[in-house]
């Protein structure tokens, strides 16, 4: 009981402590490089231009940084709700965001390129270039917002920037318009694709926080200005190749070249500029991730036992409900079943998290995630359960009640018992498929198996041997698991083995 | 008298013909009864009737003083509490026997003596234990159904009734579920239960079988149409409906 306290404690203790002294600042590591990402030589590590710059604005504010990790595009909901007080990852400054949360002076400004492969003499290099042809992109950008309006067939990725360029790579897409930052480490590195600057627009990004919260937006402006004023700012974005002619405009320098070098960018080019074999990596690479897949199955595996404990325990009574209680609470299972089992997931998450706030119910991550997942796992072990109630023979019901029994007794001692076999197998099906649906709960902050693949995935470049790595995580959750319930199922079938032939 | 049944009238919904049309018949105590009828003559609904399975219309069924009347004669609540009381003194073996098929023989014997009776656990197992062996089935205590012969799990179901001690105890179609040359044995239980002061009533369309016990009513139409000793009843029937039903059924059962 201890332990499973600490594991629990161990798992939250992320986005848990939020004490006076903390600068909880909100980003995505799957948004990757140069902005926030993990160190791929050190994977335990979360570097990134922004993470130097949290660091830079904490220490001016006599605080401590500590990320808060959220989905890139939620991070402003989650920022609303509270789950930190600035959001701080790319956050481009633009009029519509304005209405929502309340945006810092600029902190950097950057081109938008277009990237095409070298190869392709009909590559688009020019805006008007882009009408009709396929571009890709992040979704909600102003790179997005530009390639729409220039006619282009946009295509937005949900996940890394690694996969926009591959696909460009692959042929998929003609070209990418980004941000030059995320262009220089996913672009560039790459031989077959080049980076075209042109008239494509410049973007700036800027500190997110809270409509009402004006104090920290004045410290925060305060703390921006005092750093550029020490020109702590340039040798930061020196470090990481990101000064430009963009950059030097914003800060109001005139000298748009560099002085120092890039070394935080050549590091980045010499771990994932060209990935080690994969035996390599499987030796030396892959034993160092360990823990970091651990704490992430880790809260996989708990966040699906604790839901899977909440619907067996909600599903049994909604199939009682349903099959014995009186009209008006049959009805309304069958209504809950209907809801939960008709509509997705995600959106039920998404209304607990960010929308019960509203009415005054704020729920914390963990506690979020297990609920949606439990609520929603419910209405299948609900239906689960129904099929083996009504698997059992209307005899079996006469012949308890002949003998006396009461209702209670009768479903607790014979239909039950025969009931609860038939259930089994469908339950193992739903709890690995729980397992895996439990990577939702990545969009309320939790970083468990799946998050901690695509974020290293997008960090390392690396996303088969990864893949591989994360696919065995799920599948040894899984397996043990599946041994149980054949087991229990033996269990509640030994009347129907036939040990001995009768005479 | 244990089992006294009056008038018992039963529509089933869409039939316009009653199912049981006043049907009366009374047991002496410690006999065993054949009920004997062709299929569809109403029997099956009337032991459902006796044990509360289904609801009458009019009528009464007295189990050894507690009475069950009609749906118009009583109070859901009346009939409710009556029905719980006559339980208490009636058995049933199922024509499919429903065992428990999770529960062994012995269990099967001791579950609603155990829940039901509160009888303490060592006693019921070692009453059960006695009725299984004194119905042959000394080896099998710990089989579970699944693994029994047809035979071996009428007798559990036997020893399951009487493991709660019924008065009256009703058996429907025991001989339909099992092969015919398991007639002679299942007669020979039905004499060794008897020889313990139960009354049985067994429901059957066996001519066979129901020459083999003390008492024969037979029902046609939803009514008893005659009744009286086996041989006098089925050799030399007085009535004439009764000769000519014994005739088509005979022709029908040889068919």
């Amino acid at each position: 009981m201890r332990a499973a306290a600490l594991l629990v404690a161990v798992l939250l203790a992320g986005p848990a402590v939020a004490d006076e002294e903390s600068f909880r600042w909100g980003a995505d590591a799957q948004g990757g490089a140069p902005y926030v990402f993990q160190d791929p030589m050190d994977p335990n590590h979360l570097i990134g231009f922004e993470v130097d710059l949290a660091d830079l604005l904490a220490k001016k504010l006599g605080q401590k940084a500590h990320p808060v990790h959220g989905p890139w595009d939620k991070l402003l909901e989650l920022l609303a709700r509270g789950d930190f007080d600035v959001a701080l990852n790319g956050i481009e400054v633009a009029v519509e965001k304005k209405r929502v949360v309340a945006l810092s002076r600029p902190y950097f400004a950057a081109a938008l390129v277009l990237t095409v492969r070298k190869a392709d003499a009909a590559a688009p290099r020019a805006l008007e270039a882009l009408e009709g042809r396929k571009v890709g992109t992040l979704p909600g950008s102003m790179a997005e917002r530009i390639a729409t309006r220039a006619g282009a067939e946009v295509h937005t990725y949900e996940g890394g920037q690694d996969e926009i360029y591959d696909d460009l790579k692959l042929g998929r897409t003609d070209a990418v318009l980004l941000d030059e930052p995320v262009a220089r480490y996913y672009g560039d590195i790459e031989d077959a694709l080049e980076t075209v600057r042109g008239d494509f627009g410049v973007v700036q990004y800027a500190v997110a926080v809270r409509l009402d919260d004006a104090a920290r937006l004045a410290e925060v402006n305060a703390a921006l200005d005092a750093l550029e004023k020490e020109g702590a700012l340039r040798p930061l974005y020196e470090k990481w190749g990101l000064w430009s002619p963009e950059t030097a405009a914003l800060l109001g320098e005139k000298d748009p070249a560099p002085r120092a070098p890039a070394i935080e960018y050549e590091r980045w080019r010499a771990a994932v500029g060209k990935l080690p074999p994969f035996t390599e990596r499987l030796t030396r690479r892959y034993p160092g991730l360990l823990p970091l897949f651990l704490k992430g199955a880790g809260l996989t595996l708990l966040v699906s036992l604790c839901a899977m404990a909440l619907a067996v325990v909600l599903g049994v009574g909604l199939a009682m409900g349903r099959r014995y209680g009186p009209r008006a609470l049959s009805f309304l299972c069958v209504a809950y079943i209907e809801f939960f089992r008709g509509t997705p997931l995600l959106i039920q998450l998404t209304m607990i998290y960010f929308g019960l706030p509203e009415l005054g119910l704020k729920l914390d991550p963990f506690l979020a995630g297990v609920v949606a997942l439990g609520l929603n796992y419910a209405a299948a072990e609900a239906e689960n359960y129904r099929a083996g109630l009504e698997s059992v023979p209307r005899g079996q019901v006469e012949a308890a009640q002949v003998l006396g029994l009461s209702t209670l007794q009768t479903l607790r001692h014979v239909v039950g018992p025969q009931a609860v076999r038939i259930s089994i197998p469908p339950m193992t099906n739903d709890f690995i498929a729980l397992l895996k649906d439990s990577s939702l709960v990545s969009v309320v902050t939790l970083t468990e198996l799946t998050k901690t693949y695509t974020n290293l995935a997008n960090s390392t470049r690396d996303h088969l041997g990864l893949g591989l790595l994360v696919a065995s995580c799920y599948l040894l959750l899984g397996l043990p698991f599946a041994r149980l319930a054949r087991a229990a199922e033996r269990y509640f079938g030994k009347h129907l083995t036939r040990p001995e032939a009768q005479a | 008298m244990t089992l006294k049944v009056t008038g018992l009238v039963r529509h089933h919904a869409g039939n316009p013909q009653p199912t049981l049309r006043g049907l009366s018949f009374e047991l002496p105590a410690g006999t065993l009864t054949a009920l004997l009828g062709r299929s569809g003559a109403g029997k099956s609904t009337m032991l459902r009737c006796v044990m509360g399975l289904e609801s009458f219309e009019e009528g009464a069924i007295d189990v050894d003083g507690v009475v069950v009347k009609g749906t118009r004669q009583s109070t859901p609540a009346e009939r409710k509490a009556a029905i719980a009381a006559s339980r208490e003194r009636l058995g049933l073996v199922f024509q499919t026997w429903e065992l428990f098929p999770h529960l062994t023989a012995l269990d099967n014997c001791t579950l609603a003596p155990v829940k039901v009776k509160q009888a303490p656990r060592e006693k019921a197992r070692a009453r059960a234990r006695e009725l299984l062996v004194g119905l042959g089935l000394e080896a099998r205590l710990d089989a579970y159904p699944e693994q029994l012969s047809g035979g071996q799990r009428q007798r559990v179901a036997i020893a399951r009734a009487l493991a709660m001690e019924p008065r009256v105890l009703l058996y429907d179609e025991p001989t339909s579920a099992l092969d015919p040359s398991m007639k002679h044995e299942v007669l020979q239980t039905l004499k060794r239960v008897d020889a313990s002061g139960v009354t049985q009533v067994v429901v059957t369309h066996d001519l066979q079988l129901a020459l083999g016990v003390e008492h024969v009513c037979v029902i046609d139409h939803g009514t008893v149409i005659e009744s009286g000793p086996p041989e006098q009843v089925l050799k030399s029937p007085v009535h004439e409906s009764t000769r000519a039903l014994l005739a088509t059924w005979l022709a029908a059962d040889r068919g």
